[in-house]
């Protein structure tokens, strides 16, 4: 019978979560910066704002975020099923090579090669790389549950499996591109240009079922993962219901999938497809809160932790933030709400409350208490610190959200003020203008986030100065269930 | 449906039947699913609910109280309203929905009311002659407005061109003239102002024409140059004239004053004529209608370059 787990590779994932979290959050700093002060980077192309915008998002979603869930993830899987991972190797191949398909975005952006499709912005070399990573985890991690030694699989398990098989799904069908190459081009940015294989309303369609399904599976599911284990886990309280896990599971991964077309309201797409994705991402609220109350219910007989366990704060604010923008969402997915919300700040402060305070705040918390026993240690060096980390988090995330809530509707309103004659009452210039102060909050608020996380990597320093690294930690033998 | 807008939603009705029909049966199947799941009944009070077997890692375990009274019912409220909108409204394939809404349809009612509220302001104008529309206070003020909303984009806030591509309305020259009824036709159909590249071949006669045309307004050139470009000018005399004055009526410069659209330099000139220009200003006729051209032609000529109505000077 196996004897350890693998923590090898979950570590090297957990480092580079907050390594990849202080990269990706500084560009955000740095082009929050620049939307006040846009001559910051001294007009030099490969700073500007629209090579470092896609960098931001896909450094903090998948470099942040993609190694937090890799981390978690073969975590939990090994640790809810008394199993080591099924190959050392391909987990070993699958750390380097999501290294590599983060060092190859980065500089494809900051050289402005891009499809221009959001969070899909990867071109189709690095498309191709990310498919075989891909199905190699699958392979991991469903091989991993396969050779399980407890008999029911655990209900982190479910969410993280639905997430990789999804993610699979929507990657191959967005990124479905044909590569200029094949057309001939000789030049070396044809040799990585491509143009999806879709046109017109139909790319929108695809793109934007892709793009909110990557927040649906990618963000939330598997960030439910995360909380299914390290909630109970540092609460030491059972889940709050198992059947309620089943229902918000099922409906949740059923609702999400149609929901895409809001991103499209008022737009070309046909009215049906508006009104399906509006009733659907309606429903979406129920099976979101669903999560939420399991979540923050599984304290109850543990409520005091709260006051002096900033791991538990950080996980628990999480899921307030998580109940807070899955309400939020639905709501802006109504047509009439949408018509005033839409490409306004609002949405930034939509995505920054689910990204900042949902997932970089879960993902945190799970890190703190997975980091100490990664390297030997009951906890991390200091618990003040991770309180401090918290404080400035939470500020920060309400500063950031609160000044982008403004922004937005202020915005939103002086885009369709008019005078008595029907004209505009402000130009375009002038609503630019009317988002400085705005502006100025929030990268307030991003910086505070941002420093939270030098923090973190303080504290992390001094942690694994203290410990010595686990690569493989034993398996418990008694088989519970 | 308005007009022009005849594009189908689905190419056959297998497509229609397609969506109504998953879109149904998905939402009957939440409905089943969830009255399937909410089978436990409501613990009393005191009761502690059940924590099933099975424990994973050592202490995850879970109890199993029923779903949440005010999580169900709200649940069910939704899917209601959803079923509710999706009778109401577009959603199940071609299906249009009782109300009959179409975002085409609410696009086109809301625009004619409002309309029909600020035409009411606006079309008193209408009959009024151009240059009392721009002593009018009111008519100057929505004017400008208009002005901000539509023509600040490329003309500037202060209607003074961006030196380079766009012209100066404020200056008194005019390539199409500045009457206002030649303003008019140039806000409702646009204007096209196109000189074509390579006339002369090679960059030294560009360059020679340049100091002849320079020098045809009388400004610094190089003499030499100019007269060995004034033969080769006559491949511009076309459209310039032969004395370089240009034909307003057509949209020919004047190449011997001082407004420049592309840069009045020698270099300017010598890359202009090396390799053409082309200009074009949208047609608004469509988009604004003749109320608010009506206001805009008044607002532009009376920035300070508005010319009297005159058969324009050759």
């Amino acid at each position: 019978m196996e004897a350890t787990y693998n923590y090898k590779v979950v570590r090297q994932f957990a480092i580079m979560t907050v390594v990849w979290g202080i990269v990706g959050m500084l560009v955000g700093v740095l082009i929050a910066a620049q939307l006040i002060w846009p001559d910051i980077t001294l007009q030099l192309p490969w700073l500007s704002y629209g090579r470092l915008r896609p960098l931001h998002t896909n450094a903090v979603i998948f470099a942040f975020g993609g190694c937090g869930l890799f981390a978690t993830s073969l975590y939990i899987v090994q640790r809810t099923c008394q199993a080591r991972l099924l190959s050392d190797g391909l987990a070993a191949f699958i750390f380097w090579g999501w290294q590599l398909v983060i060092l190859s975005a980065a500089v494809s952006f900051i050289f402005g090669v891009t499809t221009g499709k959001e969070y899909a912005e990867l071109e189709w070399p690095i498309d191709l790389l990310i498919t075989v990573i891909w199905v190699s985890y699958a392979v991991l991690f469903f091989g991993t549950i396969m050779k399980r030694k407890t008999q029911h699989i655990y209900v982190a398990n479910w969410f993280f499996g639905a997430y990789i098989l999804t993610i699979a799904v929507l990657h191959l069908v967005n990124s479905a591109e044909l590569p200029w190459i094949l057309g001939g081009s000789t030049s070396l940015v044809g040799m990585f240009k491509s143009y999806p294989v879709y046109a017109g309303v139909q790319d929108a369609m695809v793109q934007w079922w892709y793009g909110h399904n990557a927040v649906g599976f990618f963000l939330t599911t598997a960030f439910l993962g995360m909380m299914y284990y390290f909630v109970p886990k540092q609460a030491g309280r059972p889940i709050f219901s198992y059947r309620l896990s089943v229902v918000h599971f099922w409906a949740l991964n059923f609702i999400y999938m149609w929901a895409g077309p809001h991103h499209l309201l008022n737009t070309a797409l046909p009215d049906w497809a508006q009104s399906l994705g509006m009733v659907f991402s309606l429903m979406l609220i129920a099976p979101s809160w669903g999560g939420m109350m399991n979540g923050i219910m599984t304290l109850s007989g543990a409520w005091h932790k709260l006051r002096t366990d900033p791991i538990l704060k950080f996980l628990i604010t999480s899921l307030s933030f998580y109940g807070m923008s899955t309400f939020e969402g639905p709501m802006m997915s109504v047509k009439t709400v949408n018509a005033l919300s839409h490409y306004t700040e609002w949405n930034i402060a939509h995505v920054h409350s689910g990204s900042l305070g949902w997932v970089a705040m879960i993902t945190i918390g799970s890190l703190y208490y997975l980091i100490p026993r990664l390297f030997g240690r009951e906890e991390m060096y200091s618990t003040r610190l991770i309180n401090v980390h918290f404080w400035w988090s939470t500020i920060g995330v309400v500063l950031y959200i609160a000044a982008m809530w403004v922004a937005g509707v202020a915005q939103g309103l002086m885009w369709r003020a008019t005078n008595a004659d029907g004209t505009l009452t402000y130009s375009f210039a002038q609503s630019v203008n009317a988002m400085y102060p705005f502006y100025t909050i929030r990268l307030v608020g991003g910086t505070m986030f941002f420093l939270g996380m030098l923090i973190m990597a303080f504290n992390v320093w001094k942690t694994i100065a203290a410990g010595k690294a686990v690569n493989d930690a034993a398996i418990p033998q008694a088989v519970h269930a | 449906m308005i007009a022009g807008y005849a594009v189908p939603d689905f190419v056959s009705d297998f497509w229609h039947f397609y969506v109504a029909g998953i879109t149904i049966v998905s939402v009957l199947g939440i409905i089943w699913f969830l009255k399937a799941q909410s089978t436990q009944r409501k613990l009393a009070p005191g009761e502690k609910a059940e924590m099933l077997e099975h424990a994973w890692d050592g202490d995850l375990q879970e109890f199993n109280n029923p779903l949440p009274r005010w999580w169900l019912f709200g649940f069910w409220f939704l899917i209601l309203f959803s079923v509710v909108y999706l009778v109401l409204f577009p959603g199940l394939g071609k299906f249009a929905g009782m109300l009959g809404w179409t975002s085409a349809g609410a696009y086109t009612a809301e625009k004619s009311q409002i309309d029909g509220e600020f035409n009411k302001v606006m079309e008193p104008f209408l009959t009024m002659d151009i240059t009392a529309v721009a002593a009018d206070p009111t008519a100057k003020e929505m004017g400008q407005r208009l002005y901000l909303t539509y023509c600040s984009q490329c003309h500037g806030s202060n209607a003074q061109g961006d030196g380079k591509n766009f012209p100066n309305l404020t200056d008194g020259q005019w390539l199409f003239g500045g009457d206002p009824a030649t303003i008019k036709a140039s806000i409702s159909g646009g204007r096209l102002g196109e000189m074509p590249a390579n006339m002369l071949g090679d960059e030294a006669s560009a360059k020679e024409v340049a100091n002849y045309v320079l020098s045809l307004g009388g400004k610094p050139h190089d003499a030499a140059l100019a007269a060995a470009g004034q033969a080769k000018f006559a491949a511009c005399a076309g459209c310039h004239g032969e004395n370089g004055k240009g034909m307003v009526a057509a949209g020919f410069p004047d190449l011997t004053d001082d407004a420049w659209l592309y840069g009045g330099s020698e270099a300017a000139i010598t890359e202009t004529v090396m390799k053409g220009r082309k200009g074009g200003m949208p047609a608004f006729q469509d988009m604004l209608g003749d109320a608010k051209i009506q206001l805009l032609t008044a607002y532009v000529w009376g920035l300070g370059g508005g010319q009297q109505a005159a058969a324009p000077q050759q």
